[in-house]
């Protein structure tokens, strides 16, 4: 699966000393993979930033991904955004 | 539109077939700068390429070099699933590549500025030890040598 080698690219960039953040569709898959930091977002396969043709949504979800280098906390750090979904008219 | 039920039902389809790698730890570079200094490097694994490269294959762990100069619309997406619907990559790159997005946000001074390449892999790679041995940490190295220091990752 695509999160799956997003998680396992993702650990050997942070592993090279880059800090490092993702999107997560699939959150079975992260929780194994365990990548730095990612972000577990509400929308279909294929659609990671939310809805095509739709800047202000996708920069509020890269707004909220980018959000996560901020944590101190230990990673792996998977936080669920804040966003409610596809089919509840976000925005 | 497949329903979110339908997806759930593929995605353990996918996890019973596929071996998924299992960790315990995550490895751990915290951010030292803050981000509107920072160089900033995207990563997809929606399979987008150039008109003039080779297309990806299935279970394809190479990579393409996609410079940061690049019209977004002249990607294509060469992610064979059929797990997810890709009318939405289809109509707008950003979906799964949000390159510009992210030359909005270094217009605004929100990052300090965007790496001269990022990089596009494939997903749905059954057999990732190429991946994890050779061209993640190759593509790791080259944007270290960048003075990269964040990665912005996104799957489709």
């Amino acid at each position: 699966m695509c999160n799956q080698s997003v998680g396992l690219i993702q650990r050997a960039v942070e592993e090279a000393g880059i800090s490092t953040v993702s999107i997560t569709l699939v959150e079975s898959i992260t929780k194994r993979v365990k990548p730095p930091r990612a972000l577990l977002v509400p929308y279909r396969l294929g659609h990671p930033l939310g809805e095509p043709n739709n800047p202000t949504l996708q920069h509020a979800i890269i707004a909220e991904t980018l959000e996560l280098l901020q944590d101190e906390g230990t990673p792996p750090i998977l936080k669920s955004s804040n966003r409610k979904g596809e089919f509840d008219g976000q925005n | 539109m497949a329903s979110i039920r339908k997806i759930d039902h593929i995605i353990q389809f996918f996890m019973k077939f596929y071996r998924i790698q299992r960790y315990k730890t995550s490895p751990h570079t915290p951010l030292c700068l803050p981000l509107n200094e920072c160089k900033v490097a995207l990563i997809t694994t929606a399979g987008f390429y150039l008109p003039e490269q080779v297309p990806f294959d299935s279970n394809d762990c190479s990579y393409r070099e996609i410079p940061n100069s690049i019209q977004t619309e002249v990607l294509s997406a060469g992610h064979k699933s059929e797990a997810y619907d890709k009318r939405g990559i289809e109509k707008d790159v950003n979906l799964a590549f949000p390159l510009d997005r992210f030359k909005e946000l270094e217009i605004e001074g929100k990052i300090g500025s965007l790496n001269h390449r990022h990089f596009s892999f494939m997903g749905s790679i059954t057999k990732p030890k190429s991946l994890i041995k050779r061209t993640a940490p190759e593509v790791a190295q080259m944007l270290k040598s960048d003075g990269v220091d964040v990665a912005f990752l996104t799957p489709v």
